[in-house]
């Protein structure tokens, strides 16, 4: 079926104005996360249990807990008040709170105030986010050919991996630039640099809201609008009429908690594994993912253009089986690639050195050991080593910090490379066509509202949790380095098993209704 | 495939119960092991959350084994009560 030229260059505009904006969300959202170590010093002192405590709400609350809870309170605002408006409300608060971040004053200069303002902040990121991907799913759905659906939400469904990719290069770009001395701009940037991510963010949002200003409401909300059939209460319609709820509950468990957790482990706890358990260099780990997402992003498309022709219901569950099946060999593999134990010292060129610094307290000194190790196959192993060398001859450091960190040769570096782009394609079948699916699934009157808390709770909660989860596994089953992939394989099992018993393929032509 | 679909449906009934009943048992374990501040708002998290979760398991499965996911609603006018 051919479309006019005027046709398809609007859903261009659209899918633009769209994109943009929700790349954007994301990418506010994820500077926060990967930069929660620098702002951890800032604000967040563990020395103060209190502060402590605050961090601790702001990395489970903002996520996990929030999410859902914005999905609730915006998705009823995008049913009452139209798509519009709404979602260029989440952007707003988005955009604000993110630039604000960035000019809070830390911890040591106005004391408790900082993690409390920093915490609200957060709450509010994390809010808004939860509004902002059904409006936008829906809105580009909504004006949509019946027959490419699939396609042009997939443009929509890049935008999450994208702002990831926003947020990693931006932050390696900056603690670079900082001063022509590598190490000093490393120091500079967890001083002061890092608020450059966030305050970048300000212009990317004032873009955004004027290109979504200029743009009109979604066709089907307009015409419900019109009639006078939007919902009065779409809270109530959504989740305590039964036929609307059975939806809810299955788009939950048959689809997006299996999407939720293939998405994190792929980006999120396969970086986590890259950096502390392979201890694979800091630029090294980033750049392995950046790589990975440029090669692996256009399949979002691919299999949202695809969904069109096949259904949405395949693709999506054989991305989930093939992760259940796969992530322990490609986890395994990631683990074997950086595992120097398997590989030969070449011991004439091992290097190592000692500087001692003497520490303004009772004459003690600060003594860090520097020591490279060097494989046959190129790998540089470097373990330093910190302790302190006390005034008082008898007295030792109980436990002296090590930090290990191996550089990879090319030939790893590409491989894990690959194992990592195998792994996005797997999030790219599980996701881009799940708007698709979504939108299809309810009726336009609540669609905002229903499809929100489903997406939030599989993304925000089965998937947010992961990296948690995961790491809380480690440390329970301390002899299995990849026991932490049970909790992925278990939902995304669960979830294929759900969703090939309950879920339907047919492809919903008309979601005007 | 109704039949298998509505005999699945008291596995995620029993899902449920068993799933809260692992959490909380697992929660106090492990605040008894670390009962530090960090250790007690993680877990008092995962409690809060995945109880409600659970609990929408149960009902997907009762929902299942009363047949109402034996034919999916083609239009939305299906879906009214």
């Amino acid at each position: 079926m051919n479309q006019p030229a005027n046709e398809v260059q609007n859903i261009r505009k659209i899918i633009t104005a769209s994109s943009v904006g929700t790349l954007i969300e994301w990418y506010d959202f994820y500077i926060f996360g990967s930069l929660a170590t620098v702002i951890a010093s800032q604000f967040f002192p563990k020395t103060n249990p209190t502060a402590a405590l605050l961090s601790t709400l702001a990395t489970f609350a903002a996520g996990f807990i929030v999410r859902p809870f914005g999905a609730l309170v915006f998705g009823r605002l995008g049913d009452l008040i139209g798509r519009k408006y709404t979602f260029l409300l989440t952007l707003i608060i988005m955009g604000s709170s993110t630039f604000a971040i960035g000019l809070v004053p830390g911890y040591q200069t106005i004391g408790f105030a900082a993690p409390i303002i920093v915490l609200v902040l957060r709450l509010l990121q994390g809010l808004a986010l939860g509004g902002e991907y059904g409006g936008a799913a829906t809105y580009v759905a909504e004006h949509a050919p019946p027959n490419r659906r699939g396609y042009f939400t997939s443009w929509i469904q890049t935008t999450a991996t994208l702002g990831l990719f926003l947020s990693l290069g931006i932050i390696l770009i900056t603690r670079h630039s900082l001063d022509a001395d590598r190490i000093k701009s490393i120091a500079k940037f967890d001083d002061w640099g890092w608020r450059i991510p966030f305050l970048v963010s300000i212009f990317l949002v004032i873009v955004s809201v004027y290109i979504r200003l200029k743009m009109k409401e979604s066709p089907l909300y307009a015409k419900l609008k019109t009639e006078g059939k939007t919902s009065v209460n779409p809270l109530k319609e959504s989740f305590t009429h039964r036929s609307n709820l059975k939806m809810v509950l299955l788009a939950l468990f048959g689809a997006t908690m299996g999407q939720g957790v293939v998405w994190y482990t792929g980006q999120f706890y396969a970086q986590s594994f890259i950096e502390n358990i392979c201890k694979v260099e800091y630029d090294q780990s980033r750049t392995i993912f950046l790589w990975a997402i440029l090669f692996a992003t256009p399949f979002f498309v691919v299999f949202g253009n695809w969904s069109d022709k096949v259904g949405r219901k395949w693709i999506m569950l054989v991305g989930m089986l093939l992760a259940v099946i796969t992530y322990r060999p490609l986890f395994g593999k990631l683990f074997s690639i950086a595992d120097e134990k398997i590989k030969t010292e070449v011991a004439d060129e091992k290097q190592i050195n000692t500087s001692i610094k003497p520490i303004a307290i009772g004459g003690n000194s600060l003594r860090t050991i520097g020591t490279k190790y060097f494989f046959d196959d190129g790998t540089v192993l470097t373990e330093t080593r910190t302790d302190t060398v006390y005034a008082d001859a008898g007295k030792t450091t109980q436990k002296p910090a090590i930090k290990v960190s191996k550089l990879l040769p090319s030939k790893d570096y590409w491989m894990m490379v690959g194992i990592v782009f195998v792994m996005i394609l797997y999030v790219t079948m599980v996701y881009g066509p799940i708007a698709a699916f979504l939108v299809e699934l309810f009726p336009t009157k609540i669609r905002y509202t229903s499809m929100s808390l489903p997406y939030h709770i599989g993304n925000g909660i089965f998937g947010g949790l992961t990296p948690f989860i995961a790491l809380l596994l480690t440390t329970i089953y301390t002899g299995d380095k990849l026991v932490g992939l049970y909790y992925s394989m278990i939902v995304a099992g669960l979830c294929f098993l759900i969703g090939a018993l309950y879920l339907g393929n047919r492809i919903d032509r008309d979601v005007s209704d | 495939m109704n039949v298998l679909k509505r005999i699945a449906g008291i596995l995620w009934i029993v899902a449920g119960p068993l799933a809260i009943y692992y959490l909380v048992r697992t929660a106090i374990e492990e605040i008894n092991k670390k009962p530090v501040i960090d250790t007690k708002i993680q877990w008092a998290v995962f409690v809060i959350v995945f109880i409600p979760i659970a609990i929408g398991i149960m009902i997907f499965g009762v929902y299942a084994i009363k047949g109402q996911y034996d034919h999916l609603p083609d239009r939305s006018a299906d879906i009214a009560d």
